[in-house]
C-alpha cells in the first residue's frame, strides 16, 4: 500500500533522514520505534509531505507522492496525528472533529462516522461542545485520533500517541488503536517510543537510529531480539 | 499596602519620570531674548504626581488581577456578552440604538455626522482588518494600501471615464481583492514577524508609486472634485448628502457586519482560526495552507478597498497622505483595543479611536498624549480587547469530575 524508497529529507541544510526504505501492505500495524532525535516524526512529515523529501520515492497505491501538497495527500487518504497532538485549543471538540472531516463534502456519510467516532470515545460526546483545550491530556489524544479519523483515511498516521499519558489511559488508546485497524480495516503506522507496547500491538517493525533504519522485522522476532532488548525496552 | 518596597518602587518610578521628562517640562529655550529658563517646580510636580499615579497604578493592577480569578472561578461570561444574552436588556437596548442611528444626523450638526461617518467607515475596514489579523492571525501593517487602492480606484475611474460611485464601488473591491492575492501570494509564505514587516513595506511602496507616478495618479497633489456618491440621479444639497452617505454607511457596515459574521461561522472561517491555533495540525487535516491565507488576505483587502471608495466619495479629495502608515496602524489598534475577532469589538474599538481623537480636540496639543496613555492602560488592564472574544476566554471547567493523573 506504501512503499517509502530510499527517501532523505532535511530541515534547511540539516539532514534528518539519511536514507530509509519501508513497506506497509494493507491492513497491517506497523510500527517505527526509535530513540527522541532518530527522526521517526520526519519520515511521518515527509510521508504526509509537510516537510517533503528531498530525494526519494513515496508510493501510495502505486501513486507518487513527493510531487503533492499535504492536502492533496490528505486526500487521497492519508491522515495523520502529529506528535504532541497539537488539536485546536479554542475550538470545541465538534469543531475540531469538523475540521477532520474538512475535506469532504459527504454529509450522510460524515454524520455516520461521527457517531462511529462517538461509539469508540464515548467521552468525546460528552465534551462535543467543550473546547478542547480543556481536555485532558488523555481525552486530547483521543481527539486527535478522532480528528484523524474523520477524514475516512486508508492509511493511518500515529505519531507517539502515548507522549505524557497516564499508563492506563495509553492502555485504552491502545486497544482503540488495535481496534480501528480491525473493524475498520484501516492501515496503521505507528511511531512510538514506547517500544514494548507499540511492538505488542504491530504486525511488524522497524527501527530506527540517526535518519537510519537498523532493523526490521516481525513484532514477535524484534521483541526477542537481544539488541532491541537492551536498547529499546530496557530488559 | 504601604510597605517599604512599594514606596521605594514609586520613588524609583517618580525619579525616572523626572529625568525622562527633564528637556520637555524642565528646560525652556527663549530664542528672542536667547536665555534658557529653567522650570525646576513643574519637575517637582512631575516627581509627586508620578509618585502617587504609580500607587493608584498598581492597585488597581492588583485589583483587576483579584477580579480576574474571581471571574474564573464563578466561571461568569464577560459584561458584555451577560448583557447580549439577556434578553430583558438586549431587546430594549436593539430598539434604543436603532433610533438613535436613524435619528442622529438630525439631531447632531453636520459636522458631527461626518465625524460619525468616518467612524463607520472604520468600522467596515476594521472588520475587514479584523478577518486577516484576529480570525487568521496575519499580522498586516500594510492595510492602508487596499484602502488606497478602493480611493484611487473611485477617483481615476470617475476622473478619466466619469464612472459613477455605484459603478466603482464593486470595481474598487475587485481591485482591491486582486491587489490582495497578488501581494498576498509571496508574501504569506511568511510568519509572524517577517509577514509584518514585509506587508509595511508592501504599504509604503503603494503609498510612494501613488506619491511619485505623477503621469497616473497625479502625485502629492492629489486628485479634487471626486463626486459624492449619487441618490438616483438627484441633485442633493451639502447637508442632504452628508445625511445620505451617513446612511450609506450604516448600511454598509450592517452588510459587513452580517457578512464577517456568515464567514466566521463558516468553514472557512473555522480554517482560519484553525491556522492561526497550528499551522502543522491544518496541513495534516487536508487545509490548503497557502490557499485559506490568501483567502483571509484578499476578503480582508477587499474590505479596504470598499471603505476606500467611501472615503474618496465622502471627502471628495484625495492624496497619498491619507494613506500612510500612521492609518494602518489606527486600524490596527481599532482591532486590537476592540478586541481581536470580536465583531462588536471591533466596532467599539473603532468609535472609540475615531471619536475620542475628535472630541479630544479641546486639549489640543496633549490630544496625543492623552490617546496614547489610553491605548497603554486599556492595553494593561483589559489586554483581551474591550469585547474579548468568546472562544479565547475558555474556562477549565468539568476538569475537577477527572483523575488528577491523566
Ligand atoms: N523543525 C526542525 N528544524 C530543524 N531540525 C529539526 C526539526 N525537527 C527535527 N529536527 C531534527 O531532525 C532530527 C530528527 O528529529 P525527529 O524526526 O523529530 O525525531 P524523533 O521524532 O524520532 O524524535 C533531530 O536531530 C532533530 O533535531
Ligand atoms: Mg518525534
Amino acid at each position: 500500500m506504501l512503499e517509502v524508497k530510499n527517501i532523505q529529507t532535511y530541515y534547511g541544510n540539516i539532514q534528518a533522514i539519511k536514507g530509509i526504505s519501508l513497506e506497509i501492505s494493507e491492513g497491517e500495524i506497523i510500527t517505527l520505534i526509535g530513540a527522541n532525535g532518530a527522526g521517526k516524526t520526519t519520515t511521518l512529515m515527509s510521508i504526509s509531505g509537510i516537510v517533503p523529501p528531498k530525494f526519494g520515492d513515496i508510493l501510495f497505491m502505486g501513486e507518487p507522492l513527493q510531487e503533492l501538497s499535504p492536502n492533496q495527500i490528505v486526500a487521497l487518504g492519508i491522515s495523520q496525528v502529529p506528535e504532541g497532538r497539537r488539536i485546536f485549543p479554542y475550538l470545541t471538540v465538534m469543531e475540531n472533529l469538523d475540521m477532520g472531516a474538512f475535506l469532504r463534502n459527504d454529509t450522510d456519510e460524515i454524520q455516520k462516522d461521527l457517531e462511529y467516532i462517538f461509539d469508540l470515545f464515548p467521552i468525546l460526546a460528552e465534551r462535543r461542545h467543550q473546547s478542547g483545550g480543556t481536555l485532558s491530556g488523555g481525552e486530547q489524544q483521543m481527539l486527535a485520533v478522532a480528528r484523524a479519523l474523520m477524514a475516512r483515511p486508508r492509511l493511518l498516521l500515529l505519531d507517539e500517541p502515548s507522549l505524557g499519558l497516564a499508563p492506563l489511559i495509553v492502555k485504552q488508546i491502545f486497544k482503540i488503536i488495535r481496534k480501528i485497524n480491525q473493524e475498520n480495516k484501516t492501515t496503521i503506522f505507528l511511531v512510538e517510543q514506547n517500544a514494548n507496547l507499540a511492538l505488542q500491538v504491530a504486525h511488524r517493525g522497524y527501527v530506527m537510529e540517526n535518519g537510519r533504519i537498523t532493523l526490521s522485522d516481525t513484532s514477535q522476532n524484534l521483541l526477542a531480539n537481544e539488541d532491541v532488548k537492551k536498547a529499546y525496552l530496557g530488559i | 499596602m504601604f510597605r517599604f518596597s512599594e514606596i521605594k518602587k514609586s520613588f524609583l518610578v517618580a525619579l525616572w519620570l523626572m529625568f525622562l521628562t527633564f528637556p520637555i517640562m524642565v528646560i525652556r529655550v527663549n530664542t528672542i531674548y536667547k536665555t534658557i529658563e529653567w522650570r525646576w517646580e513643574r519637575m517637582f510636580m512631575v516627581g509627586i504626581g508620578a509618585f502617587f499615579l504609580s500607587f493608584l497604578w498598581r492597585y488597581l493592577h492588583k485589583k483587576k488581577e483579584a477580579g480576574e480569578k474571581k471571574a474564573e472561578e464563578a466561571g461568569t461570561l464577560p459584561l458584555a456578552q451577560r448583557l447580549i444574552k439577556n434578553r430583558q436588556f438586549s431587546i430594549p437596548a436593539a430598539i434604543g440604538l436603532g433610533i438613535f442611528i436613524i435619528a442622529f444626523p438630525f439631531i447632531f450638526s453636520m459636522y458631527q455626522t461626518n465625524i460619525m461617518t468616518t467612524a463607520l467607515i472604520y468600522v467596515v475596514v476594521g472588520l475587514g482588518l479584523n478577518i486577516v489579523v484576529g480570525l487568521a492571525g496575519l499580522l498586516d501593517l500594510g492595510y492602508v494600501a487596499f484602502y488606497a487602492v478602493g480611493a484611487y480606484s473611485y477617483a481615476l475611474l470617475n476622473h478619466h471615464f466619469g464612472l459613477g460611485f455605484w459603478a466603482a464601488l464593486p470595481i474598487g473591491a475587485t481591485f482591491a481583492f486582486l491587489f490582495g492575492v497578488i501581494l498576498g501570494f509571496p508574501v504569506l509564505r511568511l510568519r509572524g514577524d517577517y509577514l509584518a514587516i514585509v506587508t509595511l513595506g508592501f504599504g509604503e511602496i503603494i503609498r510612494l508609486i501613488l506619491e511619485n507616478w505623477n503621469a497616473f495618479s497625479f502625485g502629492p497633489s492629489g486628485i479634487a472634485n471626486i463626486p459624492r456618491p449619487g441618490f438616483f440621479g438627484m441633485d442633493l444639497s451639502l447637508s442632504q448628502s452628508i445625511t445620505y452617505v451617513y446612511f450609506l454607511m450604516i448600511g454598509m457596515a450592517i452588510f459587513t457586519i452580517f457578512v464577517v459574521k456568515r464567514l466566521q461561522d463558516s468553514r472557512l472561517g473555522r480554517a482560519w482560526i484553525a491556522l492561526r491555533e497550528d499551522e502543522v495540525a491544518c496541513q495534516a487535516m487536508g487545509i490548503d495552507k497557502t490557499r485559506t491565507k490568501l483567502s483571509a488576505f484578499a476578503l480582508g483587502a477587499t474590505w479596504a478597498g470598499i471603505g476606500g471608495v467611501v472615503f474618496a466619495a465622502k471627502t471628495t479629495f484625495i492624496n497619498p497622505a491619507s494613506f500612510t502608515i500612521w492609518e494602518s496602524i489606527i486600524i490596527l489598534c481599532i482591532v486590537v483595543l476592540g478586541g481581536m475577532g470580536s465583531v462588536l469589538g471591533v466596532i467599539f474599538g473603532a468609535l472609540v479611536l475615531i471619536l475620542l481623537p475628535e472630541y479630544l480636540r479641546a486639549f489640543s496639543e496633549y490630544r496625543m498624549l492623552i490617546f496614547g496613555a489610553t491605548l497603554v492602560t486599556m492595553m494593561v488592564f483589559r489586554p483581551g480587547g474591550i469585547i474579548t472574544d468568546v472562544r479565547k476566554t475558555y474556562k477549565f471547567k468539568g476538569l475537577k469530575d477527572k483523575q488528577p493523573t491523566v
